[in-house]
């Protein structure tokens, strides 16, 4: 048994912020089943929302603009006082990672550079060329380890352990030394990232596949709007590497097999720089009517960069020259870079308050894992490392509040239970079964790719339903290789399966009963956004009988009424 | 497409069973063009052998989970195509100068160990301003192909000082070291320079490249060092004048 005040469970952005919060003040522990750096947080291309105001043509920008900008681009299902708050305290929080050392790109007057995004009225994502999460992630871990914070690499999180409505603390295996270790705690916040890789295509690392969700679900935390599930319109043909919207910031275009800028026919002003979810469901239009390209890998359209010349794509878009040549063979200076839409970020998430509460005590949730909501239906690019900094930070202060003025002892009796319905689980799963876990999992990422796209019917989502009930039975029979917890990484993924299946259940199960689009679920057969009867979140928690149960909570609303959202 | 059949050789050992000596497995794998062998190994696992161990993740060359040894050749698994190895039959081996914990995963410890000890983070003695520290363009550009490093110990890995001398603090943490050298928002005390002024620091260094040629992302490790050793001879002088920089 391992003692701390407080466990993070996660090494990304939002995880480092919370622990460099806490740190001073409590016994914190970090845990990561990566070594921290290697976080998903890494691999963010574009920036990070703040007015700043540096840019010259962003000198009337304010933190109120940015928060119009946020809940229009969230389809008016964002909690209007959570985007006040997370706008307000962006300012704060790049001029608070740029002293800790990030190294943000320079205007000429040596501010911080900011550049033009999706659905934003001025330029004000600030950035370090195209590899802004790499320098971001980089300063915060540098900060965590200047201020000595425990960090255990490479220990998974595999269950909450919970009673009476409090979380006592949480159950984690030691991949290196392959034991389990119960560590109470008198708080644990989950900083465990989204559920891409619940899709078979997305350009989100391996490790996002939406555990640290499906943990909180089992213990009793309810799941927020995961049928908002955002698909990024550029994404590398084959791979699905991202390529940031940074590109079209920075004046790219796209453009069809016809040699047309499309964009011009669906939203000719903001043209390329509409709103992700808009941008995508152009381009799968456009291949959907004939208008792509195709090559054994794919149908696709072009990102093309070579107007911006050798000098800007070498000056603030040399990451993503890099990756079009390693894992393309196009060199973006003279040949344009072939793209598709698939999926990118978690709108949905563990339902949170915004200072990172959940329903459960002793238990908080941060960045891509949590719905708090500021993001809404669909997520403006660069909103989501600020959302990881600010909530991350937010959270240590919750935290704080929590733990101060009163005396909080976590049974270690509960943590006990749980490590041994754990080991019984394992046991399960090494024992006779016909279930290979890969078969079970390939199938689960292209039923939600299949039915549950950037297009959505009633029917599809029906067959994907009962697809993902007959996936949870084969479940039952998963069988691994080996018991052993050391560096067992299919057993780990085994373990995780599990978790994935629920979250595309509620995924699956929101977007069939939302009966509207909005954002980034859009229904064919309800084209239309339907406030009076779906400006709501989706909850769905999990029943006595182990069963999804579906609620609804209207957002908060303060000063920005719902309007006809227009680009 | 064409696929054709390569053979993967992957070294396997548990640091949990030393009695049992490393041993290579041979799996026979139909390989299409645009496959990576990072691609392959995830299908190994899955299909072949479920007890094969190897770190991933972002599958996108930054991350820098997947560094190994490949046909000789340290890089990424992830940004590695099949094809390009001109071989049917690959072979894998984990990353050099690091203990094996399983397989193709290797414990790192020590290169964190380094890193750490260079105090790698920005150090500041002048009161933050309330808006940001001001960093010219050119400024901000020294600093660049040091901060494109992502710590994936491929240079670790591949520098010939560490095989003979364990104790040599290794590339990438003087390279990280001389990234906060050369930010102009940097106020390090000189002493702090010290901590690198010895053989298991910059003079450590035999400038074979090795770090260089290994190097992912296009970093230069050598030119950190070299870079260093120029500052402390500096540093020295403008000590022997008196005008350093101390606590």
């Amino acid at each position: 048994m391992m003692h701390h005040d407080v466990i993070v469970v996660g090494g990304g952005l939002a995880g480092l912020r919370a622990a460099v919060g806490l740190c001073d003040k409590y016994d914190v522990a970090l845990v990561s089943k990566v070594h921290p750096i290697r976080s998903h947080s890494i691999a963010a291309q574009g920036g990070i929302n703040a007015a700043l105001g540096n840019n010259p043509d962003a000198r009337d920008d304010t933190c109120e603009k940015h928060t119009f900008d946020t809940i229009k681009g969230s389809d008016y299902l964002a909690d209007q006082d959570a985007v006040e708050i997370m706008c307000r305290e962006a300012i704060n929080v790049v001029y608070e990672m740029e002293h800790w050392g990030c190294p943000f790109s320079r205007f000429p007057d040596g501010t911080i550079c900011q550049r033009p995004f999706g659905g934003a009225g001025f330029p004000r994502t600030c950035f370090s060329a195209d590899l802004t999460g790499h320098v971001l992630l980089n300063t915060l871990y540098e900060r965590a380890v200047a201020k000595g914070v425990t960090i255990y690499s490479e220990y998974v999180a595999c269950a909450l352990a919970v009673e009476e409505g409090a979380c006592h603390g949480v159950v984690l295996i030691d991949q290196v030394n392959g034991t389990f270790i119960p560590v109470p705690a008198k708080a644990t916040l989950f900083a465990t990232g989204g559920y891409g890789r619940i899709y078979f295509h997305s350009t989100n690392a391996l490790i996002n596949n939406g555990s640290g969700i499906g943990m909180a679900y089992a213990a009793g935390v309810p799941m927020k709007d995961m049928e908002f599930v955002q698909f990024h319109p550029t994404t590398l043909l084959g791979t699905n590497i991202l390529m940031t919207e940074a590109c079209r910031g920075e004046g790219g275009y796209l453009i069809n097999n016809k040699g047309e800028r499309f964009m011009e026919r669906y939203v000719p002003k903001a043209m390329e720089l509409a709103p992700r979810d808009i941008v995508s469901r152009s381009i799968q239009t456009e291949i959907e009517t004939g208008n792509a390209f195709e090559n054994e890998l794919g149908r696709y359209v072009h990102l093309d960069l070579r107007h911006l010349g050798e000098k800007k794509i070498l000056e603030r878009l040399p990451g993503i020259r890099r990756m079009s040549i390693d894992f393309a063979g196009v060199d973006p200076i003279h040949e344009p870079i072939p793209i598709m839409p698939c999926q990118h970020y978690s709108m949905g998430g563990i339902d949170t308050n915004a200072r990172g509460e959940t329903a459960l005590k002793g238990f908080y949730a941060a960045g891509e894992c949590a719905c708090v909501s500021v993001h809404g239906g669909n997520r403006l690019g660069g909103n989501s490392l600020l959302d990881t900094i600010v909530f991350g930070k937010i959270s240590s202060v919750s935290i704080d509040d929590y733990l101060s003025g009163r005396a909080v002892t976590p049974a270690e009796r509960v943590v006990e239970a749980k490590k041994e319905e754990m080991e019984r689980k394992i046991r399960r799963l090494s024992a006779a079964g016909s279930e290979r876990p890969f078969k079970v999992l390939d199938d689960l990422r292209k039923t939600m790719d299949a039915c549950v796209g950037i297009f959505r019917t009633k029917g599809e989502l029906e067959t994907g339903l009962e697809k993902i009930l007959a996936i949870r039975e084969r479940y039952k029979s998963v069988r691994v290789s080996s018991p052993a917890l050391h560096m067992n990484y299919e057993l780990i993924g085994a373990l995780e399966l599990e978790s994935m299946i629920d979250v595309a259940h509620a995924t699956t199960l929101g977007a069939f009963l939302r009966e509207e689009s909005r954002g980034a679920h859009f229904r064919r057969d309800f084209t239309k956004r339907n406030d009076r009867d779906w400006l709501t979140h989706t909850l769905v928690a999990k029943d006595a009988n182990g069963e999804p149960s579906v609620s609804y909570r209207p957002p908060v609303i303060t000063r920005y009424q719902p309007m006809e959202r227009v680009y | 497409m064409t696929a054709d059949i390569y053979t993967f050789k992957v070294l396997r050992y548990d640091a949990k069973e030393p009695e049992r000596y490393a041993s290579f497995s041979s799996y026979r794998v139909r390989v299409i063009p645009g496959l990576t062998v990072l691609t392959v190994l995830m299908r190994i696992r899955d299909e072949l052998d479920g007890t094969l161990a190897f770190r991933s993740s972002c599958r996108a060359a930054t991350c820098g989970s997947c560094a190994m040894v490949i046909n000789g050749k340290l890089d990424l698994a992830c940004r590695t195509q099949v094809t390009s190895c001109n071989s049917e039959t690959i072979i894998l081996e984990p990353l050099p100068n690091f203990d094996i914990i399983r397989d193709l995963v290797v414990d790192l410890t020590p290169f964190w160990t380094m890193y750490e000890r260079i105090k790698p983070y920005l150090i500041r003695r002048s009161p933050d301003p309330e808006k940001e520290i001001v960093q010219s363009p050119d400024d901000r550009k020294r600093i660049d192909q040091f901060v494109n490093c992502i710590l994936c110990a491929c240079c670790y890995g591949a520098c010939e000082v560490l095989r003979r001398e364990p104790d040599y603090m290794g590339p990438a943490a003087l390279a990280k070291l001389e990234r906060f050298i050369l930010d102009s928002r940097d106020e390090r005390p000189d002493r702090l320079l010290e901590l690198v002024n010895n053989g298991q620091g910059v003079w450590g260094c035999d400038t074979l490249l090795r770090c260089i040629d290994a190097c992912p992302k296009e970093v230069r490790p050598t030119d950190a060092i070299v870079g260093l050793r120029q500052t402390l001879v500096k540093y020295r002088l403008k000590r022997a004048f008196g005008v350093g920089r101390e606590d």
